[in-house]
């Protein structure tokens, strides 16, 4: 059977992430953010808002922010005002609430409410920390996310090394995984699986669609994200968001890494 | 390219002029609705043959809700009927009565009408609700889990939906089987769950937005789809993109495409239980979204196609980006000639989900679905757009014995092209970037008016994009994406088929969801 030798061919090509930060997020974009001197400051009144596709970019005089949960990193405002706006490589973008996706990041108020979210997603979870299922639900995608979903299970990123599975019952799934931006007539179907999933079981939305419509949130056929519909745990911004933030994503909602305003590690798995 | 400006008729004419291009060798490539410059309303009727697109434009009577049936000059309209009756509400007379596609409304409630203006929703039909309530809400869209009527009756036929939620990570479509036991005498596919009203979503839009939009129709052919609707905005300013961007734009395009066609493949491989070859074909396809993203920042290549150009120069050493994929073209190609050559992978696809040559002339089948039976329309070679022209492409013969086999055999020998491709328009690449700067793009006037076509061959067949834009905002933007087109025939892949097969059909059709219900 000659595909057995030329299964070996390329040795091992598996990333080594979460244990070791992976070589590879570098020259592309994870996350767009105003440049931070002073964090956040703009001198003069502009017509910052204009630019962007989604109304990510608020301007309240004197600061300028920037909501990845609407930003599909088109990167217009980066190229238009590189003395405002900056992309960097980030891929852990994964949060537990909206307000941890502004940047100029959320303030002491915000920091008490994630503390108190973090324990309790810890809690809902401790028992889905070695292996986990997943069931994947499409409420609007425009078909890239699935692709990145797909992806997960490639010789790269080989999830089943960490004990996640995917699964087609909801029956067995721990995590619902939801992408697009929610059109209305996946909202019963949708709500219809959560419902059919057992407890405890943990929301992750992933992509900017499903965070908040992204540039279908006005269109007469979407809800403006799946937030409306569901109890969405865990957040993972991106247009669509690469396989390693998905994956940070459910790492983050089975507690084995940490978000990123949340420090360290919490739990080794 | 040129865009063909539309020959101006009746509404009532447009069959017979339908009927005349279909008798001369021509074919049906889209029927959409639109706003003519002096406001009345235009049934759009796109026609292609040997000389390249045609557009015929029919105008409607003020008030008027109904235009002839072209579904009774051609079955490759119904489906443009059925959206034309989902989202403005017009309904094609003398053809059969017609099945919601897109949008399952309530009867009564007000249509989105993408691109009309005012003057329509001020005059609604009878049963249409008032004027002002101009668009419904997404939750009076209804998921239609209820019964439709079955097609197929006998003895033991059952109804089998499958559906919208699938077993596996794919995009949601629903699928209404009705089977005696293991044949499929009628498949029914069922696009409105993803519906997201994208078209309605580019009007007001400045061109600088509108190319995001476009590139999320359907996602998996962002690069496609940006470049026909960036063709459209500079036929109307009357820019021809810079030669550098020309190339960035075939090299995104070309990569995009073997990205497509791997994507057949690992379904066709993980529904064959050829776990190594699946293995291998996604670990290429991660390769290639690394390269990609290398060169652009993005795994799709989005935000590099803009109007007037590309966003800038390939983000990375132009040498190095030569060396991944040749490196690449080369482990990809022997695993696709050790595919070719397992047996018990191609038993499985052959004279499985057969169209036959004649059905596929008759809709007009796009991209490698047409090829795969007979019907070899690439736009590339027929009406060359980007650096095509210059670099040459050779174009693989369409074979006839039209099943998923055939279409595999199709999508081997365009991926080899394609690499083949990308390597001399990286090579290309390369020796720009030793030379003086070259331009990337050039500006568009931000108050451009006109409207005009775009068309290239995406991955999944010839696409169609029309734009329409007043003082520089978007009336108007209709993407027709192969999907669309293609996914008509899907029903009729069936006769000889038993459930099993299914995942053979719907992986070699190669259709994205997101691209059929808008
Ligand atoms: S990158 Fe694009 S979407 Fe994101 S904030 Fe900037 S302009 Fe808005």
């Amino acid at each position: 059977m000659p595909w057995v030798t030329r299964g070996l061919r390329s040795g091992v090509v598996t990333t080594r992430y979460p244990r070791r930060p992976d070589g590879y997020p570098g020259p592309w974009v994870g996350s767009v953010r105003p440049r931070t001197s002073p964090p956040g400051e703009v001198d003069s009144g502009l017509d910052l808002e204009s630019l962007c596709p989604t109304g990510a970019i608020r301007w309240e005089d004197p600061v300028v922010t920037v909501d990845r949960g609407r930003c599909i990193l088109c990167m217009r405002c980066v190229r238009e005002r590189p003395d405002i706006f900056v992309a960097d490589g980030e891929v852990e973008v994964a949060v537990l609430h909206p307000s941890a996706l502004v940047s100029p990041g959320p303030g002491s108020d915000d920091e008490r409410a994630l503390a108190t979210l973090r324990t309790d997603l810890l809690r809902r979870t401790r028992a889905l920390r070695r292996s986990v299922h997943i069931r994947h639900v499409d409420a609007g995608s425009d078909g890239t996310e699935e692709w990145e979903i797909a992806a997960l299970t490639n010789p790269v990123y080989d999830v089943q090394r960490l004990g996640i599975f995917f699964t087609a019952s909801p029956r067995h799934a721990d995590i619902l995984l939801v992408t697009g931006a929610g059109s209305g007539a996946m909202t019963g179907p949708l709500v219809e699986t959560y419902e059919a999933m057992p407890s405890p079981k943990v929301v992750v939305a992933a992509g900017t669609d499903a965070l908040s419509g992204g540039m279908h949130a006005g269109s007469y056929a979407t809800t403006g994200g799946v937030t409306a519909s569901l109890p969405v745990d865990v957040l993972v911004p991106g247009s669509p968001p690469s396989p390693f933030s998905l994956l940070h994503g459910i790492l983050l909602a089975v507690g084995i890494v940490a978000d990123r305003s949340g420090g360290g590690k919490q739990h080794e798995g | 390219m040129r865009s063909p400006s539309p020959t101006v008729l009746g509404v009532e004419e447009l069959p017979g002029r339908l009927a005349e291009l279909l008798g001369s060798g021509g074919r049906l490539a889209g029927v959409f609705v639109d706003e003519a410059p002096d406001e009345r309303l235009r049934l759009v009727v796109v026609g292609a043959d040997a000389g390249g697109l045609s557009i015929s434009a029919g105008y409607m009577a003020r008030d008027d809700r109904h235009y002839p049936s072209l579904s009774a000059v051609t079955p490759a309209a119904a489906w443009y009927e059925r959206e034309i009756q989902d989202l403005y509400g017009l309904s094609a007379e003398g053809g059969a009565p017609q099945e919601p596609l897109l949008l399952h409304l309530a009867p009564g409630s007000p249509r989105p009408r993408p691109g009309l203006g005012s003057h329509l929703e001020a005059a609604p039909a009878p049963g249409e609700s008032a004027p002002g309530a101009s668009r419904p809400g997404a939750a009076e869209i209804r998921s239609d889990d209820g019964q439709v009527p079955a097609e197929v009756t006998g003895p033991g036929v059952f109804t089998l939906s499958y559906g919208p939620v699938r077993s596996g990570v794919f995009e949601s479509v629903g699928y209404l089987l009705e089977t005696p036991g293991e044949d499929l005498p009628s498949v029914r596919a069922r696009v409105h769950y993803k519906h997201r009203g994208i078209e309605a979503g580019f009007t007001g839009l400045d061109v600088g937005h509108g190319v995001l939009l476009a590139e999320r129709v359907e996602g998996v052919a962002s690069v496609a789809h940006a470049i026909a609707f960036c063709q459209a905005v500079e036929t109307i300013a009357g820019v021809s993109p810079p030669s550098a961007a020309e190339l960035s734009r075939l090299w995104h395009a070309e990569i995009e495409r073997v990205a497509n066609h791997l994507d057949s493949m690992l379904r066709h491989t993980e529904a064959a239980g050829q776990a190594v070859a699946y293995a291998r074909l996604s670990f290429h396809r991660e390769a290639l979204m690394r390269i990609r993203a290398m060169a652009s920042g993005h795994r799709f290549s989005r935000g590099v196609v803009v109007p007037g150009g590309v966003s800038g120069p390939p983000m990375c050493d132009p040498g190095e980006l030569l060396r991944s994929l040749e490196k690449l073209r080369e482990a990809l190609e022997a695993d696709l000639e050790l595919l070719m050559s397992t047996p018990s992978f191609l038993d499985r696809l052959r004279r499985t989900g057969v169209i036959p040559c004649e059905l596929a002339a008759l809709y007009g089948a796009l991209g490698p679905l047409g090829r795969g039976s007979g019907h070899g329309v690439d736009v590339r070679a027929s009406r060359p757009y980007s650096a095509y022209e210059r670099l040459g492409i050779r174009v693989s013969g369409a074979r006839d014995e039209g099943d998923a086999l055939a279409r595999q055999h199709v999508r081997v020998e365009e991926i080899a092209e394609s690499m083949r491709l990308a390597v001399v328009a990286a090579e290309k690449l390369r020796e720009l970037a030793t030379g003086s700067t070259p331009d990337w793009c050039l500006p568009i006037d931000p108050g451009i008016t006109g409207e005009a076509l775009g068309s290239v061959e995406a991955p999944q067949g010839e696409l169609i994009t029309w734009v329409r834009a007043t003082g520089g905002r978007l009336r108007r933007v209709k993407p027709r994406s192969a999907s669309f087109h293609n996914f008509a025939l899907f029903s009729s892949a069936f006769p000889k088929d038993i459930f099993t097969d299914f995942a053979f059909v719907e992986g070699s059709f190669g259709i994205s969801i997101a691209g059929v219900a808008g």
